[in-house]
């Protein structure tokens, strides 16, 4: 499964959907999941708090180990998917579409210097070395 | 460093394993889906490479006499031909050098299988002791022979399927026997709380009987399910329930430690000298969430340690051992801090799930 080229990433493995309204929608990436394994806990951030880039916000646990996942930007919550709390396993079947939370960018700049996925991908085939 | 490999790497590769560095071992740690092949091993048969573990032969006169010595459990309980016992092997100070098996197969022989990471150290100390208690022994260490664990409810049918010369002999194998068929040496064990064999083969012979099961519709299971499935089972894994500066009396091996018979062992006395103070039980997480090793437990007797911990495919929650105050009793609440919670689990009487189902009451 190839990174979709309309998002955006970190190397901390998050992919980055920028919506109409200027809000962004954030998950962990193909790879993310694949390294982790059977998803089984999910525990994304309260809508209203308010994070620095860079921050751990949330939690995916598989069965083998547990992972942070990272604020791409500095922003706040505005949602955070419930529909995971029941079925985690949506983010191994269905990355790119199982979101984990949302947010409101303090800067659309910051959003846009984040990487595209030919860079991530980049990222991706070094950690393969 | 250099990974060491099984005669099974380039299987493993071929039927699309993850590997991952496992004790220095390039071992596969899932063949897709960890939770399907906890299942497959559960509800239907699966097969793990175990290559890595060390089978060791003592031969000689005495040799029973020796290991009653060398071992916490008592080498008198198997009397029956193949019949095989679990035990702990101690330091004089009481810690758990390794947990094993031995086979007694004729009274000049045991068989014993040893863990992989442990077993250099194990053949040491076993050379060591019976340089002194029996030097007309011989510990052999099989490094000829691979072995590969076929768990599941319909796993003795299909090890018939491929082995159909093996069926005499290992029809009537009890739990914990094994036979030897020349080549081929059948033992009703595993590490998966269900039925199944493990077989132990020249190293040339197993990828073709690796094939051969798959052929017959025995998937490969990774090291990922085996670690859920003994901890279902309420199976100790060695370096992490227990290791060298643990008690077994606090590791829950107490059944396999027999203080009761006039028989002196190694690591006797100094159990004797220091009773336990502590005691391994199982946990379930109330509330969401994942245990793992290392969380610590707050109970109504003071503080104890998850020292396995995980998401139990066949329970649907998440599951633990835990070394604990032995105040600590069966039914108890206790609270274990996950981050920067303290989140409710229940204290149960483990094991958590064997031969299919659920056996643990919440």
């Amino acid at each position: 499964m190839s990174n979709p080229s309309n998002l955006k990433y970190t190397a901390s493995h998050e992919w980055v959907k920028t919506e109409a309204d200027g809000t962004i929608t954030i998950g962990i990436t193909q790879h993310a999941q694949e390294l982790l394994g059977d998803m089984v806990f999910v525990e994304a951030p309260a809508a209203g708090r308010k994070l620095k880039a860079k921050e751990e916000c949330a939690v995916v646990e598989s069965v083998k180990a547990a992972a942070d996942v990272y604020a791409p930007v500095s922003g706040e919550v505005i949602a955070a998917n419930s529909a995971l709390d029941g079925a985690p396993e949506q983010i191994n079947s269905d990355p790119f579409g199982a979101w984990i939370f949302k947010m409101k960018p303090d800067s659309a700049a910051d959003v846009a210097a984040l990487m595209d996925a030919t860079a991530y991908q980049a990222i991706v085939d070094s950690e393969a070395h | 460093m250099t990974l060491k490999t099984t005669p099974l790497n380039a299987a493993h590769r071929a039927m699309g394993a993850k590997m991952v560095d496992f004790g220095g071992w390039d071992m596969p740690v899932n063949y897709g889906s960890q939770i399907d092949e906890h299942h497959q091993v559960r509800n239907d048969v699966g097969m793990f490479d175990v290559c890595h573990m060390r089978v060791v032969d003592a031969k000689g006169d005495g040799v029973r006499a020796f290991l009653r010595y060398l071992l916490a459990n008592n080498a008198d309980k198997i009397t029956l031909p193949g019949k095989a016992l679990y035990s702990a092997m101690l330091r004089p100070e009481g810690g758990v050098i390794d947990d094993l098996i031995i086979y007694f197969m004729t009274e000049q022989w045991f068989r014993i299988v040893v863990n992989a990471g442990t077993a250099d150290k194990d053949i040491a100390w076993m050379k060591q002791q019976a340089a002194t208690r029996a030097p007309n022994l011989t510990i052999t260490s099989r490094d000829d022979l691979a072995m590969v664990a076929i768990q599941g409810p319909n796993a003795r049918a299909k090890v018939w399927q491929v082995l159909p010369q093996t069926k005499a002999a290992t029809e009537s194998l009890v739990n914990f026997q094994a036979a030897d068929c020349g080549e081929y040496f059948v033992a009703r064990t595993g590490y998966t709380g269900e039925d199944g064999f493990e077989v132990m083969l020249p190293k040339e012979k197993v990828e073709a009987f690796w094939y051969e099961l798959n052929k017959a519709g025995v998937k490969p299971i990774g090291l990922g399910a085996r670690d859920t499935l003994r901890l279902e089972a309420g199976m100790n894994l060695y370096g992490q329930d227990m290791d060298e500066s643990i008690n077994p009396l606090e590791a829950g091996m107490a059944w396999t430690v027999d203080l009761k018979s006039e028989r002196d062992f190694i690591g006797k006395a100094a159990l004797l000298a220091h009773p336990p103070t502590r005691k391994l039980v199982g946990l379930v997480l109330l509330d969401r969430g994942v245990l793992r090793g290392h969380q610590k437990v707050q109970t109504a007797h003071g503080e104890g340690e998850i020292t396995s911990g995980s998401f139990s495919p066949t329970l649907e929650k998440s599951i633990a051992l835990a070394r604990v105050p032995n105040g600590v009793q069966i039914g108890d609440s206790v609270q274990v801090a996950i981050r920067d919670k303290m989140l409710a689990a229940q204290v149960v009487k483990y094991p958590f799930a064997r031969n299919g189902k659920t056996v643990c009451s919440l």
